[in-house]
Protein backbone atom coordinates (compact mmCIF):
# COMPACT_ATOMS: atom_id res chain seq x y z
CA UNK A 1 0.00 0.00 0.00
CA UNK A 2 3.05 2.33 -0.05
CA UNK A 3 2.32 5.25 -2.61
CA UNK A 4 5.09 6.71 -4.13
CA UNK A 5 3.66 10.38 -3.87
CA UNK A 6 5.29 11.67 -0.87
CA UNK A 7 2.94 12.64 2.36
CA UNK A 8 3.21 16.72 1.08
CA UNK A 9 1.90 15.47 -2.68
CA UNK A 10 -0.91 13.41 -0.91
CA UNK A 11 -2.25 16.38 0.99
CA UNK A 12 -1.54 19.36 -1.25
CA UNK A 13 -4.16 21.46 -3.64
CA UNK A 14 -7.06 19.53 -1.28
CA UNK A 15 -7.41 22.17 0.79
CA UNK A 16 -8.79 26.22 -0.03
CA UNK A 17 -7.06 27.25 -2.95
CA UNK A 18 -7.00 30.85 -1.22
CA UNK A 19 -9.08 32.23 -4.53
CA UNK A 20 -13.01 32.07 -3.97
CA UNK A 21 -13.06 35.47 -2.66
CA UNK A 22 -11.58 36.54 -5.74
CA UNK A 23 -13.74 34.88 -7.69
CA UNK A 24 -16.78 35.79 -6.05
CA UNK A 25 -15.88 39.11 -5.76
CA UNK A 26 -15.03 39.26 -9.39
CA UNK A 27 -18.33 38.48 -9.85
CA UNK A 28 -20.79 41.06 -8.02
CA UNK A 29 -17.98 43.51 -9.30
CA UNK A 30 -19.11 42.64 -13.40
CA UNK A 31 -23.01 42.24 -12.11
CA UNK A 32 -22.68 45.28 -10.51
CA UNK A 33 -21.64 47.14 -13.70
CA UNK A 34 -23.52 44.96 -15.96
CA UNK A 35 -27.06 46.38 -14.81
CA UNK A 36 -26.40 50.05 -15.92
CA UNK A 37 -24.72 48.72 -19.07
CA UNK A 38 -26.83 45.92 -19.62
CA UNK A 39 -30.17 48.86 -19.86
CA UNK A 40 -28.04 51.46 -21.72
CA UNK A 41 -27.56 48.82 -24.54
CA UNK A 42 -30.97 47.73 -24.46
CA UNK A 43 -32.33 51.12 -24.37
CA UNK A 44 -30.19 52.50 -27.21
CA UNK A 45 -30.79 49.82 -29.81
CA UNK A 46 -34.31 49.93 -29.09
CA UNK A 47 -34.32 53.61 -29.68
CA UNK A 48 -32.52 53.23 -32.98
CA UNK A 49 -34.90 54.83 -35.80
CA UNK A 50 -34.09 51.43 -37.79
CA UNK A 51 -31.50 48.61 -38.30
CA UNK A 52 -29.58 49.14 -41.31
CA UNK A 53 -25.83 49.37 -42.09
CA UNK A 54 -25.64 53.00 -42.31
CA UNK A 55 -27.68 53.80 -38.95
CA UNK A 56 -25.98 51.02 -37.32
CA UNK A 57 -22.26 52.34 -37.84
CA UNK A 58 -23.38 56.00 -37.53
CA UNK A 59 -24.21 54.86 -33.70
CA UNK A 60 -21.55 52.29 -33.34
CA UNK A 61 -19.02 55.71 -34.45
CA UNK A 62 -19.60 57.41 -32.19
CA UNK A 63 -17.25 57.83 -29.25
CA UNK A 64 -19.44 57.00 -26.19
CA UNK A 65 -21.00 54.78 -28.08
CA UNK A 66 -17.98 52.88 -28.77
CA UNK A 67 -16.58 53.01 -25.77
CA UNK A 68 -20.11 51.36 -23.47
CA UNK A 69 -19.98 48.97 -25.76
CA UNK A 70 -16.39 47.99 -25.46
CA UNK A 71 -17.25 48.40 -21.73
CA UNK A 72 -20.37 45.68 -22.29
CA UNK A 73 -18.68 42.98 -24.45
CA UNK A 74 -15.81 42.52 -21.83
CA UNK A 75 -17.50 42.90 -18.57
CA UNK A 76 -20.47 40.76 -20.08
CA UNK A 77 -17.80 38.25 -21.74
CA UNK A 78 -16.00 38.04 -18.27
CA UNK A 79 -18.89 37.60 -16.10
CA UNK A 80 -20.22 34.60 -18.37
CA UNK A 81 -16.62 33.34 -17.65
CA UNK A 82 -16.91 33.28 -14.04
CA UNK A 83 -20.93 32.19 -14.48
CA UNK A 84 -20.55 29.28 -16.79
CA UNK A 85 -16.85 27.90 -14.79
CA UNK A 86 -18.62 27.86 -11.53
CA UNK A 87 -21.78 25.55 -13.40
CA UNK A 88 -19.40 23.68 -14.99
CA UNK A 89 -17.42 23.12 -11.65
CA UNK A 90 -20.96 22.04 -10.03
CA UNK A 91 -22.30 19.68 -12.20
CA UNK A 92 -19.30 18.39 -14.17
CA UNK A 93 -17.83 15.69 -11.97
CA UNK A 94 -15.77 13.69 -14.03
CA UNK A 95 -11.95 15.30 -13.84
CA UNK A 96 -10.89 15.02 -17.33
CA UNK A 97 -14.03 16.08 -18.55
CA UNK A 98 -14.55 19.21 -16.55
CA UNK A 99 -11.05 20.21 -17.33
CA UNK A 100 -11.62 19.96 -20.88
CA UNK A 101 -14.95 21.93 -20.50
CA UNK A 102 -13.34 24.68 -18.79
CA UNK A 103 -10.53 24.96 -21.36
CA UNK A 104 -12.88 24.91 -23.94
CA UNK A 105 -15.43 27.57 -22.44
CA UNK A 106 -12.48 29.87 -21.51
CA UNK A 107 -11.30 29.96 -25.15
CA UNK A 108 -15.12 30.65 -26.42
CA UNK A 109 -14.90 33.48 -23.70
CA UNK A 110 -11.69 35.13 -24.55
CA UNK A 111 -12.59 34.84 -28.51
CA UNK A 112 -16.02 36.48 -27.97
CA UNK A 113 -14.07 39.61 -25.92
CA UNK A 114 -11.55 39.82 -28.53
CA UNK A 115 -13.90 39.26 -31.72
CA UNK A 116 -16.06 41.96 -29.91
CA UNK A 117 -13.51 44.93 -29.10
CA UNK A 118 -11.67 44.39 -32.68
CA UNK A 119 -14.92 44.62 -34.56
CA UNK A 120 -16.62 47.49 -32.55
CA UNK A 121 -12.73 49.73 -32.66
CA UNK A 122 -13.08 48.80 -36.57
CA UNK A 123 -17.09 50.17 -36.93
CA UNK A 124 -15.53 53.39 -34.36
CA UNK A 125 -12.16 53.81 -36.50
CA UNK A 126 -14.21 54.09 -39.59
CA UNK A 127 -13.47 50.95 -41.55
CA UNK A 128 -16.99 49.16 -41.94
CA UNK A 129 -18.45 51.53 -44.27
CA UNK B 1 -7.24 9.13 -2.91
CA UNK B 2 -10.11 9.19 -0.91
CA UNK B 3 -13.62 10.71 -2.06
CA UNK B 4 -13.25 14.92 -1.62
CA UNK B 5 -16.12 16.30 -0.27
CA UNK B 6 -19.00 17.78 -2.31
CA UNK B 7 -20.81 20.79 -1.79
CA UNK B 8 -23.96 19.88 -0.88
CA UNK B 9 -25.92 18.78 -4.54
CA UNK B 10 -29.32 19.92 -5.76
CA UNK B 11 -31.04 16.71 -4.56
CA UNK B 12 -30.64 17.39 -1.00
CA UNK B 13 -33.06 20.27 -1.17
CA UNK B 14 -36.86 20.83 -1.04
CA UNK B 15 -37.45 22.86 -4.05
CA UNK B 16 -39.23 25.72 -2.07
CA UNK B 17 -39.99 28.12 -4.94
CA UNK B 18 -39.21 31.07 -3.00
CA UNK B 19 -35.87 30.72 -2.69
CA UNK B 20 -34.02 27.53 -4.47
CA UNK B 21 -36.01 27.44 -7.60
CA UNK B 22 -35.51 31.47 -8.05
CA UNK B 23 -31.39 30.98 -7.54
CA UNK B 24 -31.46 27.55 -10.24
CA UNK B 25 -33.38 29.88 -12.35
CA UNK B 26 -31.10 32.67 -12.02
CA UNK B 27 -28.03 29.61 -12.97
CA UNK B 28 -30.14 28.79 -16.09
CA UNK B 29 -30.94 31.96 -17.25
CA UNK B 30 -27.40 32.79 -16.99
CA UNK B 31 -26.36 30.30 -19.50
CA UNK B 32 -28.69 31.09 -21.84
CA UNK B 33 -27.40 34.55 -21.68
CA UNK B 34 -24.00 33.46 -22.28
CA UNK B 35 -25.07 31.70 -25.61
CA UNK B 36 -26.74 35.12 -26.52
CA UNK B 37 -23.15 36.76 -26.62
CA UNK B 38 -22.66 34.73 -29.34
CA UNK B 39 -25.55 36.32 -31.21
CA UNK B 40 -24.03 39.97 -29.84
CA UNK B 41 -20.75 39.20 -31.24
CA UNK B 42 -21.88 37.60 -34.33
CA UNK B 43 -23.56 40.85 -35.00
CA UNK B 44 -20.60 42.85 -34.44
CA UNK B 45 -18.65 40.90 -36.31
CA UNK B 46 -21.25 41.40 -39.53
CA UNK B 47 -21.41 45.52 -38.40
CA UNK B 48 -17.74 45.71 -38.98
CA UNK B 49 -17.60 43.09 -42.03
CA UNK B 50 -19.23 45.89 -43.90
CA UNK B 51 -22.58 46.66 -46.01
CA UNK B 52 -22.90 43.31 -47.92
CA UNK B 53 -21.78 40.77 -44.87
CA UNK B 54 -24.08 42.78 -42.58
CA UNK B 55 -27.18 42.56 -45.14
CA UNK B 56 -26.72 38.52 -45.23
CA UNK B 57 -26.44 38.72 -41.29
CA UNK B 58 -29.12 40.77 -41.03
CA UNK B 59 -31.65 38.50 -43.16
CA UNK B 60 -30.53 35.48 -40.90
CA UNK B 61 -30.64 37.40 -37.70
CA UNK B 62 -34.25 38.67 -38.74
CA UNK B 63 -35.33 34.66 -39.66
CA UNK B 64 -38.79 33.34 -37.39
CA UNK B 65 -36.11 31.29 -35.30
CA UNK B 66 -34.21 34.33 -34.55
CA UNK B 67 -37.33 36.12 -33.57
CA UNK B 68 -38.01 33.16 -31.01
CA UNK B 69 -34.29 33.20 -29.87
CA UNK B 70 -34.71 36.90 -28.83
CA UNK B 71 -38.02 36.16 -27.09
CA UNK B 72 -36.40 33.78 -25.15
CA UNK B 73 -33.26 36.35 -24.70
CA UNK B 74 -35.44 38.67 -23.25
CA UNK B 75 -37.08 36.76 -20.71
CA UNK B 76 -33.63 35.11 -19.74
CA UNK B 77 -32.12 39.07 -19.74
CA UNK B 78 -35.12 40.22 -17.39
CA UNK B 79 -34.90 37.43 -15.07
CA UNK B 80 -31.25 37.27 -14.90
CA UNK B 81 -31.42 41.06 -13.69
CA UNK B 82 -33.94 41.69 -11.18
CA UNK B 83 -33.23 38.18 -10.35
CA UNK B 84 -29.65 39.28 -9.94
CA UNK B 85 -30.21 42.25 -7.99
CA UNK B 86 -31.83 40.49 -5.64
CA UNK B 87 -28.91 38.53 -5.57
CA UNK B 88 -26.72 41.60 -4.70
CA UNK B 89 -29.38 42.67 -1.72
CA UNK B 90 -28.95 39.33 -0.34
CA UNK B 91 -25.19 39.64 -0.79
CA UNK B 92 -25.20 42.98 1.86
CA UNK B 93 -26.85 40.83 4.35
CA UNK B 94 -30.49 41.96 4.29
CA UNK B 95 -33.51 40.09 2.96
CA UNK B 96 -32.36 36.80 4.24
CA UNK B 97 -35.40 36.20 6.38
CA UNK B 98 -37.38 33.86 5.31
CA UNK B 99 -40.79 35.74 4.84
CA UNK B 100 -38.85 38.70 3.34
CA UNK B 101 -37.40 36.01 1.01
CA UNK B 102 -40.67 35.12 0.05
CA UNK B 103 -41.77 38.28 -0.90
CA UNK B 104 -39.14 39.57 -2.35
CA UNK B 105 -39.09 36.42 -5.04
CA UNK B 106 -43.01 37.55 -5.52
CA UNK B 107 -41.40 41.53 -6.46
CA UNK B 108 -38.42 39.28 -8.80
CA UNK B 109 -41.33 37.41 -10.61
CA UNK B 110 -43.67 40.75 -11.05
CA UNK B 111 -40.85 43.22 -12.29
CA UNK B 112 -39.52 40.54 -14.75
CA UNK B 113 -43.20 40.28 -16.36
CA UNK B 114 -43.78 43.91 -16.01
CA UNK B 115 -40.16 44.13 -17.93
CA UNK B 116 -40.77 41.29 -20.62
CA UNK B 117 -44.42 43.16 -21.23
CA UNK B 118 -42.91 46.49 -21.61
CA UNK B 119 -39.55 45.31 -23.94
CA UNK B 120 -41.52 43.11 -25.48
CA UNK B 121 -44.08 45.27 -26.86
CA UNK B 122 -41.19 47.89 -27.71
CA UNK B 123 -39.08 45.07 -29.57
CA UNK B 124 -41.59 43.64 -31.46
CA UNK B 125 -44.98 45.79 -32.19
CA UNK B 126 -43.73 49.36 -31.49
CA UNK B 127 -40.18 48.99 -33.35
CA UNK B 128 -41.68 45.94 -35.84
CA UNK B 129 -38.53 44.25 -36.57
CA UNK B 130 -36.11 41.83 -34.30
CA UNK B 131 -32.80 43.44 -34.10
Amino acid sequence: MKSLRSPLGLVSGLGSAKGGVHHWWLQRLTSIALVPLTIWFTVSLLSLPSLDHVTVVAWMAQSWTALLLILLVLVATYHSQLGVRVVVEDYVHNTGMRTLTLVILTFVHAFLAVAGVFAILKVAFGGAS
Amino acid sequence: MRARPLSPHLSIYRMTRYSLLSSIVNRITGCILSVGLLVLVYWLMAVAGGTRAYEQAHEILSSGIFKLIYAGLLVAFCYHLVAGIRHLVWDTGRGLERAQSKRSAGIVVAVTIALVVVLGYWLFVAAGRGP
